[in-house]
């Protein structure tokens, strides 16, 4: 079934084609221009972005991880999320157990990065830690499971860059044409006025309108992909509501992310800059609207891709699909699980939210280094690192307890 | 001259498209294998928390012997069928499972055992390998499926027929006993 995902990501490939023929006229456009070879601008383009990619390629995980001040935690640090991304792995089939961040926010949000299937990550906030519950942050973890298994990061890093350069090389090149006067090295022999200045006139507009067709196409493309990584996220959980009910969550969060910005925005699981009370998904959106996702999810009669598809156009009226026709041939049935955790095992419903929220505390600071005293009365002593005692005395019932 | 050209090309062509189809049937069976063993690394994980667990509820729950040696009794005879195949074991499995969940049912009936760190703790991490097991048993019979469509369908299963491929076997856990619901007595 993944070789059908697979096979189905040419028409993603088509839109990063279709961006990557922005790129080359742009370059074409700026060689016109400033070196009367188009051939020049388009190489001096694709050397840029192969020097952007080269960078992205290499750091770009770290710089997302560590812009959004993400911190890894290990299987001790929170074992429930842990066991997830554990449980998410194996129903993903990924070889290797991708790192573990959690990001110190009240926003409920989460995102994957890992060109590399074996050398991904995926992080969450606090706050999504603390709201959600084990079915609701297994839909989520697997949705990103499904981000890292199709591929998406890998194809949301080269279109992003290749979308970077693009509105580099006009920024500079519209502001160098309008406010420079004439091109560095443009011929003053050169043939009569008239032509010139209409290849001049086309040559500015392509420059100014290149990286508002890029963005567009970056959008159409992350939209798709949100689309399929639900759509996974859904088959790797055998239930839809899961995801659903997370996404209703989420969306009813009013908290804003502190620490997202444009470029990182395609990889979290809801927009981070969606605003209150507006339908957040026209064309100028990385993510479709979260009511429609919601409904595809509930509407699916089964847990399959087919089932996936067959709700995505019911909502749309019968039009679109988001799977092609070879991809859902193939598509073994997936039916709905009921007890996706065995209800007998862990009781984790939204009554728990008070211990979740203390539990993720309880790892905050941890990872400021602050160790954690239970006392014998209830009460909870943070200790910080520079403490230099052997005993904490209890504020509450003045019992002594030792710092291990 | 010609003739005997064509009848190479032919030949050639041939070679290349068997030895694509066993790669493929390998490839598949290779992730059968994988997935199998996956599995196996989740039921050895669960065999390795139940002394535990039992021990821990023991504590506080002394009266319900029944209870752990059913559980204590499942375990050691799933642990025999280990080397068994998919469908012996996964029945023997199916019955572990639905001790371990009358267990835990019991476990509800003492609010100081519920209020136990280390039971917690176990908990988690006993529904978590529960979980485990079974994404892990989803994604094997996935690759069954795949692996045994390839075959049966021609032309590679006149290629599986050829070197050997038989199907791979289904890990199917039987559903009256997951279905089943846990009974307590309270008396």
């Amino acid at each position: 079934m993944w070789e059908q995902i697979r096979s189905n990501q040419w028409r993603s490939v088509v839109l990063a084609i279709a961006m990557g023929l922005v790129l080359i006229g742009v370059g074409y456009a700026l060689g016109l221009y400033f070196a009367d070879n188009g051939i020049i601008g388009v190489i001096f383009a694709v050397v840029l972005w192969v020097i952007m990619n080269l960078v992205a390629l290499f750091q770009g995980d770290n710089i997302l991880l560590s812009l959004s001040g993400a911190r890894k935690i290990g299987p001790g640090d929170h074992p429930r999320l842990y066991n997830i991304v554990e449980e998410m792995q194996i129903a993903a089939g990924l070889e290797k157990m991708p790192d573990v961040y959690i990001i110190d926010d009240q926003a409920l949000n989460a995102f994957a990065v890992g060109r590399d299937k074996n050398k991904a990550a995926v992080a969450v906030t606090a706050g999504l830690l603390a709201r959600l519950n084990r079915d609701e942050l297994q839909g989520v973890i697997a949705h990103e499971m499904a981000h890292i298994k199709n591929r998406d990061v890998l194809l949301m890093a080269v279109t992003s860059v290749m979308l970077g350069t693009i509105v580099i090389l006009s920024w500079y090149a519209s502001r160098m044409m309008i406010f420079g006067g004439s091109g560095g090295s443009r011929r003053d022999s050169g043939g009569g006025g008239g032509g010139q200045a209409i290849i001049m006139l086309i040559a500015l507009a392509l420059v100014i309108l290149a990286p508002i067709f890029a963005q567009l196409i970056y959008f159409a493309i992350s939209r798709k992909r949100e689309y399929l990584a639900d759509a996974s996220g859904a088959l790797f959980t055998r239930y839809p509501e899961g995801l659903a009910s997370a996404l209703e969550k989420i969306a009813s969060s009013t908290q804003p992310l502190k620490s997202a910005n444009q470029a990182t925005a395609p990889m979290y699981i809801m927009n981070p800059f969606r605003q209150k009370g507006k339908p957040a998904a026209d064309l100028s959106s990385t993510h479709p609207p979260i009511s429609e996702r919601i409904r595809i999810l509930r509407s699916m009669g089964g847990a399959s891709l087919t089932d996936y598809n067959k709700a995505y156009s019911q909502v749309h009226r019968g039009g679109g699909s988001i799977l092609g026709a070879s991809a859902l041939a193939a598509a073994p049935k997936a039916p709905i699980k009921h007890t996706p955790n065995k209800s007998g095992f862990v009781q984790d419903d939204d009554a728990n939210e008070l211990q979740r929220a203390r539990e993720t505390s309880d790892v905050l600071w941890k990872m400021n280094k602050y160790t954690t005293i239970n006392c014998k009365c209830g009460t909870r002593l943070r200790v910080p690192p520079d403490f230099k005692g052997t005993s904490v005395k209890c504020p509450h019932c003045g019992t002594a307890n030792s710092v291990a | 001259m010609i003739g005997v050209w064509i009848a190479l090309g032919i030949i050639v062509v041939l070679i290349l498209a068997i030895v694509a189809l066993y790669n493929g049937l390998v490839r598949l069976r290779n992730e059968v294998k994988n997935a199998w063993a996956q599995i196996d690394v989740q039921l050895k994980r669960r065999y390795d928390l139940i002394p535990n667990l039992v021990e821990t509820v023991k504590g506080y729950a002394k009266h319900e012997r029944e209870t752990f040696e059913a559980v204590t009794n499942a375990r050691t005879i799933a642990q025999k069928m280990s080397d068994a195949g998919a469908q012996a074991r996964s029945k023997a499995e199916g019955e572990l499972s639905s001790a371990l969940m009358r267990l835990l049912a019991v476990a509800e009936a003492y609010p100081d055992l519920k209020a136990n760190q280390n039971f917690l703790a176990l908990q988690e991490e006993l529904t978590s390998t529960e979980n485990k097991i079974s994404f892990a048993r989803q994604f094997y019979n996935d690759a069954v499926l795949r692996y045994n469509n390839q075959t049966q369908m021609f032309p590679s299963s006149i290629i599986a027929g050829m070197f050997g491929f038989k199907s791979g076997e289904f890990f199917e856990v039987t559903e009256s006993v997951q279905r089943e619901a846990p009974k307590v007595s309270f008396s």
